[in-house]
């Protein structure tokens, strides 16, 4: 096999290690590893059965009630043209666009355009189920709230947190320099590259402190038993309606997260980081580059 | 140049990983489909209704609301009009030969008719109420409270389960009529009542004409229209499907909390 820094490609990139001039440093701990990993399948589940309940009634509302004689703030539909082929419609505010294949209407088995809040790839079950995707997504909450507790503690035990995960005075200084790398797609580098950047770091502790605890808070305010826990908590967040809202704006914003952040993986050496997530051994170049 | 073997490994590992995508999605359809998988995840579901139970004390109140937070018009789901001979000429006649019949695991079977249900404690509630496919509606129910109506049954010490019995079949050929059932806890639980008025009239057809129940602090399939006859039992595992109602048959949580 091949390893020699010769076939390494242009830009910076990073690839198999380990070979000369680099070394294999222990990046991620076995329980981050096998937590991320958990998580990962169990948010996988969540939001595709999450996309399944939400079909069962595919408007969203600001409020206590759907029927307080304002109209829903976001709706997903299906109607017929003049050609009577059916057609997806996504209503924004009152504004409507056109979202045939994708919103409303997709293809199904048999390759016709039928009616369907989300092509069935990308809801669990793959067709319309509330009692089967309900499942699935209480069991993964569950998993997925265990196993988020579970890192917390860890977290703040190992130090986890405030070792790797707070923002140091230094990253404070240098979060424009940041920005500029981030937007030229330029990582860092040799020892540097042992340290999350300031801006993953915040990216990282936004998703783990807010964004996730307001989904599980969120899913919280819309049952009805726990609303009971002390009438009215609801209302902080404008009502059951509202918090169903806000549940799906967290979820896609998590899935923006994931996006970005799988972005962030490939560009930044992908097997690397898929590595060092899997046996813990980040490869470290210590050679220096211009 | 001959690519080196780490690259077609990787191209295959990525392949492998977009195949393991679609793969594992076509597996949790398959699984949704047997006998076993269904039930591992509705273990999810006892441990919702253990925490939920332990944490939320049973007397907690669900939250009620004022006049100007009312839905205008409140929607009817499910049923609309039951089809069934013997409701429908009940309704023809205004309920006035409509006896509620309460029984089982009871000290003093009764049967009671409209005029006697609104003779006893009543309570008016303006609700929330949260259907299982996500929307909300608000109302104003009034109604004889539950805990009024057992007190005058007195329930047997063996009693765990209320269950209700309802006029509309679910199935096109009549048969499969809603049922429901409820513990003891929400049973007595000062905001469950069998209510005759929404928003300061009797009751619409549509909405579960001449009683229907509310309990306030889980889901809307709980809250069972149209119901004809009580019964306390000890288990309801021979009733109909045996998960206590009909919905629960077709796979929705006898807990509806969440």
């Amino acid at each position: 096999m091949s390893s020699s820094p010769s076939i390494q490609p242009p830009g910076g990139r990073q690839t198999d290690a380990p070979r000369r001039g680099s070394y294999l440093y222990y990046r991620h701990t076995l329980p981050v590893r096998v937590m991320h990993w958990i998580n990962v399948i169990a948010l996988t589940i969540l939001l595709l059965s999450g996309l399944n309940i939400f079909s069962a009634h595919p408007a969203l509302y600001w409020g206590q009630s759907s029927y307080s004689g304002r109209p829903p703030v976001f709706q997903i539909g299906a109607r017929e043209n003049e050609d009577d082929d059916v057609i997806g419609v996504t209503r924004i505010f009152g504004h409507e666009f056109v979202t045939t294949g994708v919103l409303g209407a997709s293809t199904d088995a048999d390759g016709d355009v039928m009616p369907r809040t989300f092509p069935s790839w990308l809801t669990v079950p793959g067709d319309r189920w509330l009692a089967m995707a309900r499942r699935w997504h209480f069991f993964f909450a569950w998993v997925f709230v265990i196993n988020g507790l579970a890192y917390v503690a860890y977290s703040i035990i190992s130090r986890h947190i405030t070792r790797d995960l707070l923002p140091t005075g230094n990253d404070w200084r240098s979060i424009g320099r940041s920005i500029i790398d981030h937007l030229r797609f330029k990582h860092p580098t040799g020892e540097a590259a042992k340290r999350y950047n300031v801006l993953q770091k915040l990216a990282y502790l936004s998703v783990i402190f807010v964004l996730l605890p307001l989904a599980i808070l969120m899913g919280f305010a819309m049952s009805p038993t726990l609303n009971s826990l002390i009438p009215g908590w609801v209302d902080l967040f404008g009502g059951r309606q509202s918090a169903r809202t806000i549940h799906f704006i967290v979820a896609w914003l998590l899935v923006a997260f994931v996006l970005v952040h799988v972005f962030e993986v490939i560009i930044s050496g992908f097997w690397n980081h898929l590595r060092s997530m899997i046996t813990g051994r980040y490869a470290i170049d210590t050679e220096v580059r211009k | 140049m001959k690519a080196p073997a780490t690259v077609s490994r990787r191209r295959f590992l990525a392949r492998a990983l977009g195949a393991g995508g679609a793969f594992a999605l076509s597996g949790c359809d398959a699984l949704s489909q047997t006998q076993w998988f269904p039930k591992v995840l509705a273990t999810g579901e006892t441990l919702t209704r253990t925490v939920q139970q332990l944490i939320a004390p049973r007397r907690a109140m669900a939250q009620e609301f004022g006049e100007a937070d009312l839905s205008p018009g409140f929607r009817s789901n499910g049923t609309s009009m039951p089809a069934n001979a013997k409701y429908l000429a009940l309704a023809a006649n205004g309920f006035v030969d409509y006896r509620l019949e309460v029984g089982g695991l009871v000290e003093k079977p009764a049967s009671l008719s409209l005029a006697e249900l609104r003779a006893l404690p009543s309570r008016t509630q303006i609700t929330r109420h949260d259907c299982v496919e996500g929307w909300s509606a608000i109302g104003k129910w009034k109604g004889v409270k539950l805990s009024a109506l057992l007190e005058t049954v007195r329930p047997k010490p063996e009693a765990r389960y209320v269950m209700f019995y309802c006029a509309d079949p679910m199935e096109q050929d009549g048969t499969s009529p809603y049922y429901e059932s409820i513990d003891m806890d929400d049973a007595f639980h000062p905001q469950t009542i069998l209510a005759y008025d929404l928003n300061d009239t009797t009751l619409p057809i549509p909405n579960g004409a001449p009683i229907r129940l509310r309990v306030e602090r889980q889901l809307g399939y709980k809250h069972a229209k149209y119901v004809m006859r009580i019964e306390l039992v000890q288990s309801f595992d021979r009733i109909a499907g045996g998960k206590g109602g009909y919905w629960e048959d077709q796979g929705y949580e006898w807990w509806a909390g969440i």
